[in-house]
């Protein structure tokens, strides 16, 4: 019964996400290991003294915001890229009827 | 979460950060940087292919073959790249024993350095800030936590792991588990158990 505990290695879709992004781009060869480590050490720190991590979400929202600001200085993404992805997926979302695929080609379904 | 969706007759409206991290995938993929499919593949090989299991079945051959846990202590990453329990992110892996002198536990105090190969996603409390910081300073009152008293004549030995080392307890074997075969003791060996933070037949 011991082993039988369920291994349930993301709590939410967007962590595991998060995480296959960022080991993706480390394959490919965007960035080395070691450097996101410090990166992210450093912010999970900083972070130490404002809000502590108790659960998966204070920890993967600390890793996006550190992602998407490493990917950012690297100039592998623009900031105002992100911002209007995130507006485009927001209005997608609102402007597909419920129970149909959403995408950014629903952007302006209206 | 957002929620009424009967109410709206929109598609639920994803948080936050879920919109964020979409928004981010959109943008590398456009870039040229990702490709959606292959994230699809790095989930379902953390989700369903890699995890404690990979761990205790070489902790369970460690304690049958003694010539094979020889092997391990000094011999770790080619072993483990034999069973294909290699580090993605190029890390080393170190296997710590416990003995009856020395009980190890292992604690990543910068971030979350995990021996991924081995045991998967680290769970939520070893991302915690509370582990991180008190497990160097005070291991055995954290043992305690976890349901682990030691003998006064243990002694306890943190490992800090980083992006480039990593390890991984081999736990002690109690007597009565002995005659267990193979199987049986893969189901005795828990995740924690190969953290430090649980003894073999200890059920928390």
């Amino acid at each position: 019964m011991i082993n039988k505990a369920e291994y349930r290695p993301f709590n939410e879709p967007w962590h595991a996400q998060i995480f296959a992004i960022t080991v993706h781009l480390n394959e490919q060869g965007h960035f080395n290991w070691n450097d996101w480590s410090k990166v992210f050490g450093a912010a999970l720190s900083s972070k130490g003294s404002e809000k502590l991590i108790i659960n998966d979400d204070d920890y993967y929202l600390i890793w996006l915001k550190t992602l998407e600001k490493f990917l950012g200085d690297a100039g592998k993404i623009q900031p105002n890229e992100i911002i209007q992805y995130f507006q485009d997926w927001r209005a997608a979302f609102l402007n597909t009827p419920h129970g149909q695929p959403v995408n950014l080609a629903n952007l302006s379904a209206d | 979460m957002p929620h009424d969706i009967e109410k709206h007759g929109h598609s639920l409206l994803p948080s936050d950060p879920e919109l964020k991290v979409k928004a981010l995938e959109t943008a590398l993929a456009k870039n040229g940087l990702i490709d959606p499919a292959a994230l699809d593949e790095i989930i379902d090989t953390y989700q369903n292919k890699i995890g404690p299991k990979n761990g205790a079945t070489i902790i369970a051959k460690a304690w049958l073959d003694q010539n094979f846990k020889n092997d391990l202590m000094t011999n770790t990453m080619p072993i483990l790249e034999k069973f294909g329990f290699f580090g993605r992110q190029g890390e080393h892996i170190q296997i710590v024993e416990n003995t009856p002198e020395v009980h190890n536990i292992v604690v990543c105090t910068l971030c979350s350095c995990y021996p991924w190969p081995l045991l998967g996603i680290p769970p939520t409390w070893y991302k915690s800030d509370a582990y991180r910081s008190r497990v160097v300073r005070e291991p055995r009152k954290c043992l305690s936590e976890f349901g682990v008293t030691l003998p006064n004549n243990t002694k306890v030995r943190v490992w800090d792991s980083t992006a480039e080392i990593r390890y991984l307890v081999l736990p002690m074997l109690p007597k009565k588990y002995k005659d267990f075969d193979k199987e049986q003791l893969i189901e005795l060996i828990s995740r924690d158990a190969m953290i430090g933070a649980a003894l073999i037949g200890n059920v928390t």
